[in-house]
């Protein structure tokens, strides 16, 4: 036991080796008792309508089937919603979306479900659906009863007054979450009415809430453990709590095990999905491009229910400056009620939309100056903090912005990534092929890190330290590939002086640690790597406290490392240290628990400071357009993200490779397409595309900034899931300057770019 | 064998194989169970993971390993839509059966957590799988070994770092899995050539013939339907030839897509060039030409450059034989000139000298089914148009000839000026359709400048997004 503190280092996933095994077990792999029961849910054939007859006997007389229950079999609540108890797990009565469950079955194989449901006899009489934004328009169906409008004075007058102004539109798709594990929960009944319910879910105390409650029982009687996820990226926040619960009410009414994994179509057709939205805007600015004023305003495509729409389309409100400093600025979102799935959270959470409406924005203005827009946008970033930080500029909703990031980093990566040499040699290339057109294109990040539901900001640990030496860790947050127990493994082991192989990272279990937040805007390792420092130096103290008595030693003296304990001349292993401490019965087992400070929200007004800090990142793209067919092709792409002080860097330039390739599929060929009878069409990889291989770019240079958080956060570091999705944008941004060299137009191109798209807006330029 | 020819046919089958070096008998299986459901949920095998179910994801990949005196190595297949019956006789390796025999990590296993080629882990398995089985055949094109394996969280940079870490380290002891000592061919019944393929088909004409289970497969995995009686031709050996002769290149209907890709690409590079897009090396080494032919489908991507090159389809009856032009087996959407207890032997290309073009315009580059395909085969001579056999797929219910576009051509000069004029008469040949993947608008303007880009081509102009670099 040697060597330097495991923090800041690029260490592997702690399940690397499991992985490329086949060894690391998700909910699916678990092996369960052999009277195990296998559910799948009978789904409504209409977007909207009336229940007429449902005749359910040939399900019943399927064979295999054990059990079948409808939505008044169900012994007490009938809800799967994340907060405002408008989503049943089955439907009564009626329909509000083609996909939507109406019964479910319970059988002795996974296939013997899955045919029984096909066999039900159900007549919906369909009613007037609501698919598009459009429609929900012209029907006024919403949530939250009128649009939310947030103002920080008068955008019209300001655009009015500035000497130039552009008005438009951009309508961006929905994407599907495609995490490759698909949903799956396993419920295994206890003694005395009690569930253990195995779930792949990035929110556990939501899931043991929603099992309770459809049990008629108190949260302790229900107890929810993942090991991992096999990817989640939002989709698994809320979306698992169905299958949960349908396991678990199965199960009670069984007395047998019941598992429930979605078919890969099922998953696409049942759940939620990232909000596809419409951005309109009008913009003022002057001859240097510099804003006057912006006024955005935001259509959001909810689905049938709430779910989180009301904290994503805030955070797209949010997010609606990026890196500007816009003195005007009014947002009116439309939260829209529409018999399709229930969008939900995804990556970014509303961020991405309402930055790639200002991003919209910037190239609009850039190309109707005729400026370049890297430095137009450099123009409009918010100024570097001052003075240590007392004069900064605040942001619409009157968050000052103390850790400004982006000169400096536009700066160097202008330089790396030789964007004005480029920038020449796209032109030029443009000017000599008829064909295919190059395009270059920057764009910035800066996301806000907190949950905007300030109570959310909290979370627990627990720390054991067992008397050979070996350290057991829990907290609450879940792994869905990110990396998360590893880097709190890396807080613990420097804690401790030890080395990551000495704490054994164990699953995520509401009996551990309850009361936690979704793994979910970016928090993980801030929040739960602080909760986990607190447990830690907990312990520390104690061992402390009576080592320096044990060997006569100021407790200052005392120190952890290399494996060992040090006090004065004195030292031994941290094991025996360990050992000497349980002998002298100390408690080696703490909890931790830590609370973001600082923050204060009312969203109402959308006034004061929701963030604790913000991340930055800032990512140039090269990409080339066939203008016979559309089709193109990302070459390179240049990032410096910024991670503060990063707790693991490989871990971290993971997220960011990652995180750019989604955030580049959403905005190019992964298309959600939903027929006239809102059927979604693209619901299995045969017709949904994700990125493969070949699309990521052909040189992709990543690097982090190095920077420290000005926040005090975990050894400095920041958050670092979602906030390198956006930089996507920048792929997005040029294949709209390629397409821009077809004419003289503004291209005006919509998402995703698909070749279709592409070919259109070429034809609209060459017109 | 003889005597079970005729016989009802049978839903249960003995099947003998090596898993991970072991052999394993199984006694009455259904024969159409897929390998991914067998290896979960009967072997307890859970490393192989299901992702989609329908061989578009690449999660469950496992490798398949080469025959004896099998020259093109192993490959990597879908365990998802993958039928027991096709392992018959064959070796395959899982994830669990991949590490050293002393269970150090396989070297690929190593790369791939030194490079962090992992995030969720998930896909990882079949990632590893697709490496390993490139090793094995001395593969490095990495994007075209991946191009089946979906990742959502990495972006793919370190699995290729990984991959190159460790393109040549070789891997002896896999390769030593000798199938082809198993005993007992698979019970009851297996064709062995065509000849008793050809008995089998006219005892059962109603019965599903399966080769890759490529397609099929999703009859049961999505489709839920049981099926019964289904014919096996993987032991059919003879149908598994490309043969060169006087009347042209002889494809055997069980001649996979990868042997194909390999086997044109000397006499048609263009050709082989596309099939390097046919969905992904899992499905190529699985799916056959006869499949993609006889399954009638208006997108398969074979039947439009066959068309264009003259191929013809030789059916079997029986004893009876009998040779059609391959566009005339498409009868309409949905059926096809084939009767009952006929079944496709071969198809065969024209020897000529190579002017196929081929072009595939799809939302994705790699695995994506067209939106359209185009197969140009123009000859000009001294200026004029001499020849030409232009055919389309996605542009109408079964890949046709462009009819109309060809009498437009032939005999013009061969100019800007014709190819132009000749543009609106596409809309006399096609009105496709509008679905998920292009609108028929699209489709029809892709399939007019595809003629351009022809053109365009012809006059050495280099003008694919593949070409270009930053």
């Amino acid at each position: 036991m040697s060597g330097k503190s495991p923090l800041h280092t690029p260490l592997p996933h702690d399940s690397g080796e499991l992985h490329v095994t086949g060894t690391a077990r998700y909910v699916d792999d678990i092996p369960v008792p052999s009277d195990c029961l296998h559910l799948a849910f009978g789904l409504s054939h209409e977007a909207r309508g009336v229940i007429t007859r449902a005749d359910l006997s040939p399900v019943r007389n399927s064979p295999g089937v054990k059990l079948v229950m409808k939505a008044t079999d169900l012994p007490h609540a009938n809800d799967v919603s994340a907060a405002a108890h408008d989503e049943p797990l089955l439907a009564m009565g009626e329909v509000f979306y083609h996909g939507q469950p109406i019964f479910l079955v319970a059988a002795d194989s996974h296939i013997a479900a899955r045919k029984a449901v096909r066999k039900a006899k159900i007549t919906i009489d369909p009613r007037p659906a609501i698919l598009s934004i459009d429609d929900a328009l012209a029907a006024d169906s919403r949530f939250e009863g009128g649009p939310v409008i947030w103002e920080n004075g008068d955008a019209t007058n300001a655009i009015n007054g500035a000497p130039h102004r552009i008005e438009g539109a951009i309508e961006m798709g929905g994407q599907e979450h495609f995490y490759l594990e698909g949903q799956a929960a396993l419920a295994l009944p206890q003694e005395n009415g009690d569930m253990l319910v195995h779930s792949s879910t990035q929110h556990p105390t939501e899931i043991q809430h929603k099992v309770a409650e459809a049990l008629g029982k108190p949260m302790h009687a229900v107890r929810v453990e993942i090991r991992r996820m096999g990817g989640g990226f939002g989709g698994k926040e809320s979306q698992g709590n169905a299958l949960a619960v349908a396991c678990a009410v199965a199960a009670a009414h069984t007395g047998r095990p019941c598992k429930m994994r979605y078919d890969r179509d099922d998953d696409m057709i049942i759940t939620g999905k990232r909000h596809d939205f419409r951005i309109a805007y009008r913009a003022g600015y002057d001859d240097d491009g510099r804003l006057y004023g912006v006024d955005f305003t935001q259509y959001a495509r909810c689905g049938w229910a709430a779910d989180l729409s009301l904290p994503v389309t805030d955070r797209a409100m949010l997010h609606a400056d990026n890196a500007y400093h816009v003195p005007v600025m009014r947002i009116t979102s439309h939260r829209l009620k529409t018999n399709t799935t229930s969008a939900t959270a995804y990556r970014g959470f509303g961020g991405p939309q309402g930055m790639l409406g200002i991003e919209r924005v910037m190239d609009h203005i850039a190309h109707d100056l005729g400026l370049d827009p890297a430095e137009l946008r450099r123009r409009n970033f918010y100024a570097a903090p001052l003075d240590g930080g007392k004069k900064t500029q605040r942001t619409h909703y009157n968050q000052s912005v103390k850790d400004f990031e982006l000169h400096g980093m536009l700066a160097d990566l202008k330089k790396s990534a030789d964007y004005i040499g480029r920038m020449q040699a796209v032109a030029d290339w443009n000017a000599e092929n008829e064909v295919l057109k190059k395009g270059l294109a920057f764009s910035p990040l800066k996301f806000g890190i907190s949950f905007t539901l300030s109570h959310l900001n909290q979370a627990g640990a627990l720390v054991h330290i067992y008397q050979d030496g070996s350290v057991h860790l829990n907290h609450g947050g879940t792994e869905m590939g990110q990396g998360l127990n590893q880097k709190v493994a890396q807080v613990a082991a420097s804690i401790f002086g030890l080395q990551v192989e000495n704490i054994r990272i164990t699953a995520t279990d509401t009996a551990k640690v309850p009361n936690t937040s979704a793994t979910a805007a970016s928090s993980g390792s801030d929040l739960n790597g602080m909760a986990v420092k607190a447990a830690c130096t907990r312990l520390t103290g104690r061992l402390v406290r009576f080592l320096s008595g044990h060997w006569g030693v100021k407790p200052v003296e005392v120190s952890f490392g290399d494996g060992q304990v040090y006090g004065g001349p004195n030292s031994m292993p941290f094991s025996e240290a360990s050992n000497l401490a349980y002998q002298a019965r100390i408690s080696l087992s703490a909890t931790g628990f830590y609370r973001t400070p600082k923050l204060s929200w009312d969203r109402i007004r959308g006034r004061g400071r929701p963030f604790f800090y913000f991340a930055y990142g800032a990512a140039i793209t090269e990409v080339v357009i066939d203008t016979l067919t559309g089709e193109n092709r990302i070459l390179r792409a240049d990032i410096l993200h910024d991670a503060g002080s990063s707790l693991n860097p490989a871990l971290d330039i993971g997220q960011i490779e990652g995180a750019y390739v989604q955030g580049a599929g959403w905005l190019t060929m992964e298309e959600l397409v939903w027929n006239d009878q809102g059927r979604l069409l693209t619901h299995a990889p045969s017709t949904y595309k994700i990125p493969a291989c070949s699309d990521r770019p052909d040189i992709f240079n990543v690097a982090l900034w190095p920077g420290e958080n000005r926040a005090d956060t975990i050894y400095r570091s920041k958050a670092v899931g979602e906030p390198p999705f956006m930089l996507g944008i920048s792929a997005f941004l040029a294949l709209s300057d390629a397409v821009a060299a077809c004419g003289d137009d503004y291209p005006a191109l919509d998402a995703p770019a698909t070749p279709e798209r592409i070919l259109a807006a070429v034809k609209r330029m060459r017109a | 064998m003889g005597d079970e020819i005729g016989n009802a046919v049978e839903d249960f089958m003995d099947i003998t194989f090596l898993l991970n070096g072991e052999t394993v008998t199984l006694n009455d299986v259904d024969p159409t169970r897929s390998v991914l459901d067998w290896l979960r949920e009967s072997r307890g095998l859970k490393g192989t993971k299901e992702g989609c179910n329908e061989g578009d994801c690449g999660a469950c990949t496992i490798i398949l390993l080469p025959e004896a005196g099998d020259e093109k190595g192993a490959s990597a297949v879908n365990a998802c839509i993958t039928m027991l019956a096709q392992l018959h006789r064959r070796a395959i390796r899982t994830i669990e059966g991949i590490a050293n025999p002393d269970a150090s990590l396989h070297p690929v296993q190593d790369a791939m957590v030194e490079h962090h080629g992992s995030q969720c882990g998930f896909c990882t398995p079949g990632i590893v799988n697709s490496l390993v089985a490139a090793q094995l055949r001395g593969d490095d094109d990495f994007d075209d070994v991946l191009a089946g394996n979906l990742c959502r969280c990495t972006g793919y940079a370190p699995v290729i770092r990984a991959a190159h870490a460790v393109a040549y380290a070789g891997d002896p002891v896999l390769l030593a899995d000798r199938p082809d000592e198993l005993p007992a061919p698979a019970l009851p019944f297996m064709p062995e050539t065509s000849d008793e393929l050809a008995d089998w088909v006219m005892a059962n004409p109603h019965a599903t013939l399966v080769a890759g289970a490529t397609d099929i497969s999703l009859w049961l995995t999505k489709g839920l339907r049981d099926l019964h009686g289904v014919g096996f031709l993987g032991g059919c050996r003879d149908l598994q030839h490309i043969v060169a002769g006087d009347d042209g290149l002889r494809i055997g209907a069980g001649v996979t897509i990868s042997q194909l890709r390999a086997g044109l690409g000397p006499r048609h590079p263009h050709f082989a060039a596309m099939l390097r897009r046919f969905a992904s090396q899992q499905i190529r080494s699985a799916a056959t030409i006869g499949g993609n032919i006889a399954n009638g489908s208006p997108i398969g991507d074979t039947p439009p450059p066959l068309i264009a090159l003259g191929a013809r389809l030789h059916l079997r009856r029986g004893d009876a034989h009998r040779v059609i032009r391959l566009e005339d087996y498409f009868i309409e959407y949905g059926r096809q000139d084939l009767q009952a207890g006929e079944f496709i032997e071969a198809v065969t290309i024209p020897n000529q000298p190579d002017r196929l073009k081929v072009y595939k315009v799809s939302k994705r580059f790699d695995q994506d089914i067209s939106a359209v395909l185009g197969a140009f085969n123009i000859e000009v001579n001294d200026g004029i148009v001499k020849s030409v056999r232009i055919a389309f797929g996605g542009m109408a219910a079964v890949p046709k000839r462009s009819s109309e576009v060809e009498k437009s051509l032939i005999g013009q000069k061969w100019t800007r000026e014709t190819v132009n004029n000749t543009l609106p008469v596409f809309a006399r040949d096609f009105t496709p359709l509008s679905d998920m993947r292009a609108s028929a608008a699209y489709r029809l303007e892709v399939a007019q400048n595809m003629l351009v880009r022809f053109w365009l081509e012809d006059q050495g102009e280099v003008i694919s997004v593949r070409e270009v670099s930053a």
